[in-house]
């Protein structure tokens, strides 16, 4: 066991590693007038204190754009490793400083939305599995396909179009409310809150049609077991042959399913937060890479990569953990 | 007949229709209806409604987006221009609140003169001094006033008759004078000079007389251009103000007869043939544009409807056009628009009959543009999809063929592959191509290729982990026993078996490219202007006014989103069930 983590946990850096080198020289081999173009952008804005020289050099110290691709990505590394990924250009501030600024509030949205759409879907996708065939495995399975079909900034739009303009219950953008700063802490904390519905029942919406398909899928596959068969043989009621024999190992793949989510819970959500102009990670990235700032779209993509390695080693483990049957392989 | 020659009898029946009595063999392919596997998937894949639903939808899209062009009576980017009209300014129209000047020939009335004016009508001052020069002004009706400068003859100082030195006064000044201050009147005549008598303090000064400038508030126009330097002149507006002033209908000027007519707060005046000669009126008009000339005739018809308070009339042009214009007040101020016919752009047309989804910001068809951006849309997914298949296949087939450290090796580039974030870098490139100004049509094609470097790696696991399992089966075995070729082995009698679930993987990846073009195209990084795509119709929405009023620039394209993307899910489903039944949804 031991072993196996240690292993997963090498082949994780490794992929940490290559997968930021490959987007580093992504980054690095796209034509150098648009960065020289960001740069002269960057300085001839009015906020900016520095010339269009000094962003160069600038430029060129952090990421030694002077060298080549792989000593320049060494470079970066060596300071990514201490902590230090420069100075966003969009922003002005470390990287890491605008990172811990606004983390938070994907944080917040993405997990009230994950325990939102476990309370929905595994309810609903366990119905489904148990009636298969009937009218409700039907709606259920359409609604779950029609939540998977909607393209995110569809469903954003509809949701905005008719609560807040037609029905008029949420402001269109933002985070906070035109009085915001006249409020009172526990107003604000409200106010914020209720900003966030809009978002997270988008998100909601449609993240529960893939969660809800899995568990029903499980869930049939449990149900058609021989151990469900005897269970059933020997005259337990269905509600225990439910809860206690089918839904149980049901949960096995759902852990598992569950910590692939992790990317999606901290890595922020960049098509609805840009939508909703949610000041999360997601947005600010969309902001930073569409002004290309190399710096901090290299911190994002590094930290997705590597969210994304850690959600894998976890569900790998969970395996381990919730299955004897994997352990003792 | 026994129980047992009944049944035969019966089954004889059964497989031999029409009861010919010709008798089957066991090995009759009639006996058993033989299905092929493309048959009996065909079969289980109809019979399931949703999957039908999901191909019907299919169908729809393609027949909207491939042969709806062919219908469609419109271009792409054809633009509908409608004649339309645009109000635009055109004159302004004022209450005169300056006083104007008309200044008598060889005379000079200066600023500083006027200031003075301005500050003794101010005073009520009957005289006003500027420098040596004494002015007198007498109101000439209401807002006229006529200016005129005095040359002091004599002094009266308590009856005593003084000369002003350098002037010899007439006989018999003395007396009239006194008749005159008998009578209490301000001016007398005397030999035909007219004098005038001010007073200050005690002392009366006698001085003849001289115009120099009528100030008022009245404006004059006239009506022919040959005519306006008669009607610029001292003489003509002294003459006319003082007909006015007196209700004269007529007056004689230059040995010409001119009638003057009152009329609602302006005046005409017609020489002796009749003709209309100019226009009095306190109301200025005047053009917006150097370059329009304002007739008479429409000053005229400006003046009467604001004196009647109206706000829109209409106008008759040289031409003989009737033009519609309109009168805005602005406090004392009022603004004439003119309702121009204009060529404009018919932007956010509503639905109508020639256009069954209405005309987008630029005057396009939206519905034109539905069915050429689901080409756009449809194509984006087919290429893509191709694209991850191909490389897929390669990958998986090698890395599952091979196994070992090949295996390894080339899943571990998977996994890289993998990792790399999808949104952000596909972001970067649409940030990129913006950036270089990389043009509409081959921006397409670049989007293509980056979706499917960024997408084949779910393909190749699919394949790969397909053939660890087939490879180990007998008909592999077979093939490497006839010596066939490696690639051959792959290639020819691997990657066949692997169709089935590659045709289910593709095709409910489809409808997830179709979203993340559409995603792209939203937030205008994928498919440019003046090509679309579904996405990029709805990129309308991202303007909140838009996507208030104009609901059928963007609902439309989002539900045919939706529904394209649930047609292939539905035929992904089906398929997947049809394949493989024995693993339902």
């Amino acid at each position: 066991m031991r072993n196996f983590i240690l292993r997963r946990l090498f082949l994780g850096i490794f992929i940490t590693f290559f997968g930021a080198m490959v987007v580093y020289t992504v980054i690095r081999s796209l034509p150098t007038s648009y960065v020289e173009a960001v740069a002269r952008q960057r300085a001839s804005n009015p906020l900016s204190t520095k010339t269009y020289q000094e962003w160069l050099d600038q430029l060129n110290e952090v990421y030694k754009l002077d060298v080549g691709i792989i000593p320049g990505f060494f470079g970066w590394m060596g300071n990514a490793v201490q902590g230090d990924f420069g100075e966003s250009w969009h922003f002005g501030i470390p990287v890491t400083e605008k990172f811990s600024q606004v983390i938070w509030y994907s944080i917040i949205i993405n997990v009230i939305t994950f325990f939102v759409q476990i309370f929905i879907s595994i309810p609903l996708g366990n119905l489904a599995a148990q009636k298969q065939y009937s009218k409700t495995d039907y709606a259920i399975t359409v609604f779950a396909l029609m939540g998977i079909s909607l393209p995110t900034f569809f469903l954003a739009t509809i949701l905005k179009y008719v609560f807040s303009i037609k029905l008029g219950w949420f402001d269109l953008y933002g985070l906070t409310g035109r009085f915001h700063t006249s409020m009172t802490p526990i107003q604000q904390t409200f106010d914020i809150a209720y900003h966030m519905v809009l978002p997270i029942v988008t998100l909601t919406m449609l993240s529960i049609g893939g969660l809800m398909r899995y568990t029903r899928t499980n869930m049939l596959e449990v149900l058609n077991s021989d151990y469900i068969r005897t269970a059933r043989a020997k005259g337990l009621s269905e509600r225990v042959v439910i809860n206690k024999h089918a839904f149980r190992n049901t949960m096995i793949p759902l852990v598992s399913y569950m910590s692939y989510l992790i990317p999606s819970m901290f890595g922020g959500s960049l098509i609805t937060e840009t939508l909703f102009q949610i000041p999360g990670i997601g947005y600010i990235s969309y902001q930073a890479i569409l002004r290309g700032d190399i710096p901090f779209a290299m911190f994002y993509t590094t930290f997705l990569i590597l969210l994304t390695q850690i959600s894998l080693i976890i569900a790998d483990i969970m395996y381990a953990v919730v299955d004897p049957r994997v352990r003792a392989n | 007949m026994t129980d047992l020659e009944k049944m035969n009898q019966k089954f004889e029946e059964e497989v031999a229709p029409g009861g010919n009595g010709e008798e089957m063999k066991l090995d009759d392919t009639r006996r058993v209806k033989v299905l092929s596997p493309g048959m009996m998937v065909f079969k289980r894949f109809i019979r399931n409604d949703l999957a039908v639903v999901g191909f019907g939808i299919l169908l729809f899209m393609f027949i909207f987006a491939f042969l709806g062009p062919v219908f469609s009576p419109h271009e792409q980017t054809q633009v509908f221009k409608g004649i339309g009209s645009m109000t635009k300014d055109y004159a302004g129209a004022t209450y005169n609140t300056e006083l104007r000047y008309t200044i008598a020939e060889g005379q000079s009335f200066d600023s500083a003169a006027r200031a003075q004016f301005l500050l003794a009508l101010g005073k009520e001052q009957e005289t006003f001094t500027v420098g040596d020069k004494v002015f007198y002004y007498v109101s000439e009706g209401e807002g006229t006033y006529r200016i005129l400068k005095l040359d002091t003859v004599g002094t009266v100082l308590v009856g005593v008759f003084k000369t002003s030195p350098g002037v010899t006064a007439p006989d018999g000044l003395v007396e009239a004078y006194e008749a005159a201050a008998d009578n209490k009147e301000t001016s007398f005549t005397l030999d035909g000079v007219v004098y005038r008598i001010t007073k200050s303090g005690k002392a009366a000064q006698i001085s003849t007389e001289q115009d120099v400038a009528l100030a008022s508030l009245n404006v004059y126009d006239a009506y022919t251009q040959t005519n306006e330097s008669v009607v610029a002149s001292y003489d003509f507006r002294l003459a006319s103000a003082l007909a006015l002033k007196d209700e004269i209908e007529s007056f004689d000027l230059n040995g010409q007869t001119f009638s003057i007519h009152m009329d609602e707060g302006k005046a005409t005046v017609q020489d002796s043939s009749g003709a209309e000669y100019a226009e009095i009126s306190s109301i200025i008009v005047n053009p917006l544009d150097q370059s329009i000339f304002l007739s008479m005739d429409f000053k005229s018809q400006v003046r009467e409807a604001i004196d009647n308070g109206i706000q829109r009339f209409s106008f008759m042009e040289d031409n003989g056009e009737e033009v519609e214009y309109i009168i805005n007040r602005v406090n004392t101020t009022f603004n004439i628009k003119r309702e121009t016919p204009t060529e404009l752009i018919r932007a956010y047309e509503s639905p109508s009959a020639s256009h069954w989804l209405g005309l987008d910001s630029n005057g396009m068809d939206v519905m034109t543009r539905l069915m050429h951006g689901g080409q756009v849309s449809l194509l984006v997914g087919f290429v893509v999809i191709f694209i991850e298949v191909f490389i897929g296949i390669i990958v998986g087939g090698i890395s599952g063929y091979f196994g070992g450290g090949i295996d390894t090796a080339l899943m571990r580039f998977v996994d890289l592959f993998n990792s790399i974030p999808f949104l952000p870098m596909v972001l970067i490139f649409g940030s990129v191509m913006d950036t270089l100004e990389v043009d509409p049509m081959a921006r397409i094609f670049l989007l293509m290729i980056v979706l499917g470097l960024l997408g084949w790696t779910g393909v190749a696991r699919v394949v790969r982990g397909q053939i660890l399992s087939l490879r180990e089966q007998d008909f592999m075995v077979a093939t490497e026993a006839t010596g066939i070729r490696t690639s051959r082995r792959i290639f020819k009698h691997l990657v066949p078996n692997v169709m089935p679930i590659l045709i289910v993987q593709a095709t409910a990846g489809l409808g997830g490219i179709i979203i993340t073009e559409a995603t792209l195209g939203f937030l205008g990084l994928g498919v440019k202007y003046p090509l679309a795509s579904w996405g990029s119709i709805i990129n309308a929405a991202s303007e909140a006014h838009v996507m208030t009023n104009y609901w059928f620039m963007w609902i439309p394209a989002g539900l045919l989103i939706l529904l394209t993307v649930l047609g292939f899910n539905f035929v992904g489903d089906g398929l997947r069930d049809a394949y493989d039944p024995k693993m339902k949804r």
